[in-house]
């Protein structure tokens, strides 16, 4: 949560490499060691991938059921089948909760910090959504099951209620507090400061011109937002919303905690209100019992998708901060 | 925060007074909506504390008692099982401190220097896949951090899980805070440290390491502290690598190590209040420290020569 | 300013806390009640490693904690990370022995063979001796309904979803006298793998009939909500009414739960330390000599004999490499299998070893060189 921009502050980028090189022997070892570091990571990324893909390739030629359209999971035996449907569904809609919840609480806040607290204000208020970030996420779950949990039920019982009739929305008979719904709030808690801290690093960029020439002409503090503000800031609020939604994906112990699992021949719900698992948790369930090569590799290769996932996802991410060239993260 | 000055300067005129507008008259719908969206902001800020005053609130109320008792300092859960009281998380404690502080010793270096390469040596095609891969770093899950080292570690070269090996996992996640933040501090050096340097007949790597990154050190700090409370809290890659043990360990390559976020994990599975109480305990102690590694980033950060 | 002193308070409390993690301690003697009595322990200086099943978690950790007592030298370390981990470690030649839900298997499974790969590592066969009897209580949720008694089909059906709520007429039929509600019926099942569904499912399959399809698995087969762990299973059934699950007798109690009475054919049985017992001292023996792997007969229809349990095996080598290993194996399993620890487990969930069967748990830890 360190990322300050420091784009048009100066403009000019620090002296060139070559030039300022002496070629002496100190010069190429330290430049040597500065390049050699950072190949290392771009090897580690790569090796992240290929050992995964490594690993994961044996139990994917042994598997039974089609990979990516099943929903079963019993990677051991001799008859392996195992699929990531259920998987890519529970993390899909997980996700998508947090970002519908997180996104526009974290730009309003960031707005209100940034355009509408006094400035007494301002900062601790800033001080204070970054301390949500401090919190490990083994406690969010602990805390969601234990405490919040049984708040949610009269919360899921009145959605029900009135939208029932929508399968987004149907009962399943799942704990309030174990279902996809519960976990996607949670998970918005925790991207919230993520989304909260780019957002108002952007907001507190907008040229003040362009502030003071909306007010000049007349318009409300709310009308400058829109005419200034939230258009300078969309870029970051992109990809503010593309790094949180990165950390929803992965997010492992708090999903893990709060939800139920759906039994093998459990029929197929497209209802939030229901049970269902991650990558993230499914991998973590079974770290207890990485017992056979084969085993693991089914796990593996669920991490494998997931890897693929943020990769993609950030990339993007950083594609639309690159071409947009409003802000760096 | 100069923003929030200038609103106040250009606060909107008074209704009544008739102004030549772009936006037309002030209309009743116009100040509807202005109030409307200041409401809304505020009470967004409210919804937000909300979720951090109750955690906080449960871990104190629930936790707080636990930490009171010294032997909590003092004393591993050594032949404590979960029906009894008593016994501390000083070997968790002590493992999550010990792996937090080999994980930085592997990390500074590698992110310091990549952060180096990408603002002074950097150019072309290597600095922009090298820059690429620093944000597919950053937004790589724990889990899948754990996992690869997992691959690689246990079943590639069959050793054990080790506390070693979750400093691996810790290390990935670890290395790109560290490159971000120090690069950020790099680039707020300003170029005439670096020209004087030069003209003075100082070689390149003298001029980085006598003048750049001393200027940008507590900055640097900083960063490092940061990085370090996010990978304390980090559990997923540990279930996979660092089983609990409920006894004092310092061995980094043999024997299972606890830490807080494990200890957490163990006790949370038990159904007996003893248990419990160590587990809001645990987490207490794991959000002071976090807390306190926060707080004193934000203070090295105070005497940093250049400001961001 | 008020940053400043917070940060310096920050960096006070962080040195603080390193400090006192410096010099930590392990001994915790003294703030636990003893319960074994201090009869003629071999001690051994040192440490020994076990790692394995969760199920056995609390009576081993229990037998460690008075063992410790007994002999301050020495330290027992058990790692419940599961059966099939324990196993792999154990054949890996990481722990000294191992705890596992089953017996070594003798069939190929995932191309290794456990039996041979075990009696590879230790150069000699490894023997399975049941340590300790973990009944698994069917337990509910129900206010008001405090005695009820299920048979192994309906028992079969309310877990494969087809009775659905508490007043069906089957489970009527045999409660005769109990006022049972309407209650819909909420399936727990444990979502990680897990002896404890693999032996529940055992006794639905070997007991029920034809009314389990399933074959037995450690991964739940049939239908329901899962949660993780004992603990979640229970907190779920806990936390609904209408609750019901398969988990281990300890969580049963240690939450309040409704335990069902099971009636295999021979009169409703009780789940007690004794009726447990019972069984197990029904259980066939099918090893060899010392190897004592016993094959339970969960459609036993013994009047008294509880039939849903799990019996947690330790998996030693028959003969040790290192010789001190094995007298510190020796030591410690004697003890655990002593009346005095066995008896103490019954508080704590598990049952203890009939007496018939400690002779021989006996004899095969004293074979052990």
């Amino acid at each position: 949560m360190t990322g300050r921009s420091t784009v048009d502050e100066d403009p000019r980028h620090p002296l060139g490499g070559d030039r300022a090189s002496t070629g002496r022997l100190g010069d190429r070892i330290f430049g040597g060691l500065a390049t050699t570091s950072g190949i290392l990571i771009v090897v580690l990324v790569t090796l992240v991938g290929v050992f995964l893909l490594w690993q994961a390739v044996p139990s994917l030629l042994k598997n039974e059921a089609n990979f990516l359209l099943s929903r079963e999971w019993s990677p051991s035996g001799a008859n392996p089948r195992f699929g990531i449907l259920e998987l890519a569904w529970g993390t899909l809609i997980t996700s998508v909760i947090a970002m519908i919840i997180a996104v526009p609480l974290g730009v309003a806040v960031a707005l209100f910090i940034t355009q509408y607290a006094p400035p007494w204000l301002s900062k601790p208020a800033a001080s204070t959504i970054d301390l949500l970030a401090a919190v490990p996420s083994i406690v969010y779950g602990f805390w969601g099951l234990n405490i919040a949990g049984q708040y949610f039920q009269p919360v899921l019982s009145g959605i029900d209620g009135a939208l029932g009739w929508l399968p987004v929305f149907e009962d399943q008979g799942t704990s309030a507090k174990s279902t996809l719904a519960f976990a996607g709030m949670i998970l918005a808690i925790m991207i919230l400061p993520i989304v909260t801290a780019i957002s108002r690093e952007v907001f507190a960029q907008v040229p003040t011109t362009h502030k003071e020439g909306a007010l000049a002409l007349g318009a409300t503090r709310w009308e400058m937002i829109r005419v200034a503000v939230l258009p300078y800031g969309k870029p970051g609020v992109i990809s503010a919303a593309m790094l949180g939604l990165g950390r929803a994906l992965g997010e492992t112990l708090a999903v893990l905690i709060l939800l139920s699992t759906l039994s093998a021949n459990a029929d197929w719900s497209f209802s939030i209100f229901n049970g269902g698992s991650t990558f993230a948790s499914r991998i973590a369930q079974g770290a207890g019992e990485f017992d056979t090569p084969q085993k693991t590799g089914a796990y593996i290769a669920a991490g494998l998708v997931l890897f693929v996932v943020t990769f993609v996802v950030n990339a993007t991410a950083r594609i639309v901060i690159d071409r947009r060239k409003a802000f760096t993260e | 925060m100069s923003s929030a000055q200038v609103d106040h300067a250009a606060a909107p005129p008074a209704a009544g007074v008739p102004t030549p507008s772009a936006f037309g008259e002030k209309s009743g719908g116009r100040a509807v909506k202005d109030v409307t969206a200041r409401v809304v902001m505020w009470l967004a800020f409210g919804i937000a504390v909300v979720p951090l005053v109750w955690i906080l609130g449960s871990t104190l109320v629930k936790g707080g008692h636990m930490l009171v008792d010294s032997v909590w300092w003092t004393n591993s859960q050594s032949g404590i099982t979960s029906r009894r009281v008593g016994g501390g998380a000083v070997h968790a404690i002590q493992g999550t401190l010990i792996q937090a502080a080999v994980t930085a010793a592997m990390s500074v270096p590698v992110g310091v220097l990549t952060a180096v390469y990408l603002v002074e040596y950097g150019r072309g095609r290597l600095a922009r896949t090298v820059s690429f891969m620093v944000d597919i770093l950053t937004g790589i899950p724990s889990i899948v951090a754990g996992l690869f080292i997992y691959a690689l570690w246990v079943t590639t070269l069959g050793f054990q899980r080790v506390a070693f090996a979750v400093t691996l996992a810790l290390a990935m996640l670890m290395i790109p805070t560290i490159v971000r933040s120090t690069e950020e501090m790099l680039k707020l050096v300003p170029n005439e440290l670096r020209e004087a340097s030069y003209a003075l007949g100082v070689p390149k790597w003298k001029t980085i390491m006598k003048i750049v990154v001393p200027t940008a050190f507590s900055g640097i700090v900083t960063g490092v502290l940061l990085g370090l409370a996010r990978v304390m809290g980090e559990t997923a890659p540990l279930i996979i690598l660092g089983p609990y043990t409920k006894v004092i360990a310092t061995d980094l390559f043999d024997g299972l190590m606890a830490t807080l976020p494990t200890m957490i994990n163990q006790d949370r599975t038990e159904a007996l209040q003893p248990a419990l109480d160590r587990v809001w305990g645990a987490s207490l102690t794991l959000i002071l420290l976090v807390f306190m590694l926060n707080l004193l980033g934000r203070f090295v950060g105070r005497f940093s020569k250049v400001k961001g | 300013m008020k940053n400043l002193r917070f940060g310096q308070f920050a960096g006070l409390a962080l040195v603080g806390s390193l400090a006192l993690a410096g010099c930590g301690s392990d001994d915790n003697s003294g703030s636990g009640g003893a319960t074994g009595g201090a009869g003629d322990v071999a001690c051994f200086e040192g440490t020994l490693n076990a790692e394995g099943s969760s199920a056995q978690k609390n009576a081993f950790e229990e037998a460690a904690a008075t063992y410790n007592e007994m002999c301050p030298g020495a330290t027992v370390n058990y790692n419940p990370t599961g059966s099939g981990t324990g196993i792999k470690q154990f054949i890996a030649g990481q722990v000294d022995f191992a705890g596992s839900d089953s017996a070594l298997k003798t069939e190929e499974k995932d191309g290794i063979v456990e039996t041979d790969a075990a009696a590879e590592t230790c150069g000699s066969p490894a023997w399975n001796i049941p340590m300790v009897t973990g009944p698994i209580a069917i337990s509910y949720n129900l206010p008001g309904v405090d005695d009820l008694t299920l048979t192994p089909d309906v028992a079969a059906e309310i877990f494969d979803g087809k009775i659905t709520t508490w007043n069906d007429p089957k489970i009527a039929a045999v409660n005769a006298g109990v006022e049972l509600p309407a209650t819909d019926i909420k399936v727990f099942f444990r979502s990680d793998e897990s002896g404890t569904t693999e032996n529940f499912t055992k006794y639905l399959k070997a007991a029920g009939g034809d009314a389990w399809s399933y074959d037995p698995a450690k991964a739940w087969p049939a239908s329901g909500e899962g949660k993780e762990k004992s603990s979640g299973v229970s907190e779920g059934v806990k936390s609904t009414e209408g609750g019901v699950t398969y988990v281990e007798w300890s969580y049963a109690k240690d939450n309040d739960l409704g335990i069902a009475k099971i009636d295999n054919g021979g009169g409703a049985v009780e789940l007690t330390g004794e009726t447990v017992g019972k069984a197990v001292e029904a259980a066939a023996s099918d090893g060899e000599g010392n190897d004592l792997r016993l094959t339970l007969d969960y459609a036993t229809q013994e009047a008294g004999a509880y039939p849903i349990l799990l019996v947690t095996y330790e998996i030693v080598c028959s003969q040790y490499a290192d010789a001190e290993t094995a007298t510190k194996v020796k030591a410690f399993l004697t003890h655990m299998a002593s009346p005095e620890v066995q008896q103490g487990l019954e508080e704590i969930g598990y049952a203890p070893l009939p007496s018939s069967v400690e002779e021989k748990v006996t004899t095969a830890i004293d074979a052990i060189s």
